[in-house]
């Protein structure tokens, strides 16, 4: 008998998990799970056995969007030609410059 | 179909020590290869479970066994992490699993080797993941993001592993006589299947030279075996174990310890399956995996009727 795509596969959930109170979350992985309640119980069983975060986000796969590779120039290129924004752009007198 | 000039600008992007990405465009082979290789990789730490699973009931003492336990669940995480990984290049869980179970996929022969003592424990612990993290470690720097990723957690937990089997084995070498010939007999039956974990020689290796060019490793199996070897050959002395084998010996010219012929024989006839327990392992596996069916499916059709109920109540 052919076994092959008759077993039952969980949705996939994307797991994001803040490492300390005060910090961003970040992204740790992917667990596999029947709904959100077992995704986050999974997400600690298999992300922080060793206390790597303090809190977990669990995200259904399929509802990430994401910037692509191939459109990474034309998205990201209106911050190119905007030097102005970065505070080096900016003189200041030497006076207070050299009060740190 | 991969054309040259894609392939030219991959090439320029591994050889910049750039980091690849599930979304990047990555030649068809690299993507193969990947998965095969990660898989692999994925279905050795789950297989990896059963040896030392043998012993949890028996360990010797409640520490021990919390320990044990510890470990057996941490190679269950790194599985995971791994399966994770794997699937951003598009492959699915379960279609890998079966592949494992019911195909072709492979797993790393050194868990067709049964757990006859304690003593095995200790010595898996020392010599078997004290070679995985030799791997793993040159693995983290992997061109892949997600595996190098996976590869850098799996290291930070890995090191307890080794430890403990370390302070074990070193308790028992300086145990009662019964305890050091028992610690002795272990270190002799693991010593060569260990240095076959790093796979044949890069002469008889056909994957090797790809891998490195595209960066998934950096360094050969005979390179990784010989940094396993001098750093054993200390360990060993430094707990009065002694390693099996008469031609080992420090080469003053090259600054490494010189070792003798790995029995390849036994290790294609353990990759063929006619190691001790490959047929009990892939039992094992798939009778877990057949016995876990109707959990999975209960566990769905439960979150189907609360998604129902929680419609109605709104």
């Amino acid at each position: 008998m052919n076994k092959k795509n008759q077993k039952t596969e969980w949705p996939l959930w994307e797991v994001f998990y803040q490492p300390k109170d005060g910090k961003p979350f970040e992204h740790a992985g992917s667990v596999h799970a029947p709904d959100a309640e077992m995704a986050l119980q999974n997400a600690r069983d298999t992300y922080a056995r060793r206390n790597e975060g303090i809190a977990f986000w669990v995200v259904p796969s399929d509802q990430i969007v994401a910037s692509t590779p191939e459109d990474v120039g034309p998205f990201f290129d209106p911050a190119n030609d905007k030097p102005y924004r970065h505070p080096q752009f900016y003189s200041v007198p030497r006076a207070v410059k050299k009060r740190k | 179909m991969d054309t040259q000039q894609q392939l030219d600008e991959f090439q320029k992007r591994i050889d910049n020590g750039e980091t690849i990405e599930p979304k990047d465009w990555m030649p068809e082979r690299y993507r193969k290869q990947l998965i095969r290789m990660m898989s692999q990789h994925a279905h050795s730490e789950i297989v990896g479970m059963l040896p030392e699973g043998n012993w949890i009931t028996r360990a010797p003492s409640l520490k021990r066994k919390m320990v044990l336990l510890a470990k057996v669940q941490d190679e269950a995480g790194h599985g995971l992490y791994l399966y994770s990984a794997t699937e951003t290049l598009g492959a699915e869980r379960r279609e890998l699993v079966e592949d494992y179970l019911y195909g072709n996929a492979k797993y790393s022969s050194i868990f067709n080797y049964p757990t006859l003592t304690y003593a095995d424990i200790c010595v898996i612990g020392w010599l078997v993941d004290g070679a995985a993290i030799v791997n793993q470690t040159m693995l983290a720097k992997s061109s892949y993001g997600p595996y190098a990723r996976a590869n850098l957690r799996i290291c930070k937990e890995e090191s307890f592993h080794k430890k403990q089997g370390y302070e074990m084995l070193a308790k028992m070498a300086d145990g009662t006589p019964e305890q050091q010939r028992m610690a002795q007999d272990a270190v002799n039956r693991w010593w060569w299947p260990t240095l076959m974990m790093f796979g044949p020689h890069d002469s008889d290796s056909p994957n090797s030279a790809e891998l490195i060019k595209w960066a998934v490793k950096t360094k050969t199996n005979d390179e990784l075996r010989q940094h396993f070897v001098d750093r054993m050959v200390m360990e060993a002395e430094a707990i009065g174990i002694s390693l099996p084998d008469p031609n080992l010996k420090y080469n003053e010219e090259t600054g490494h310890w010189d070792f003798g012929d790995i029995p390849w024989d036994e290790f294609w006839s353990v990759v063929k399956g006619d190691g001790p327990m490959n047929r009990e392992r892939m039992r094992a596996r798939r009778k877990a995996y057949e016995d876990g069916e109707w959990v999975r499916e209960a566990a769905m059709e439960y979150a189907r009727k609360k998604k129902l109920r929680e419609g109605k109540a709104s």
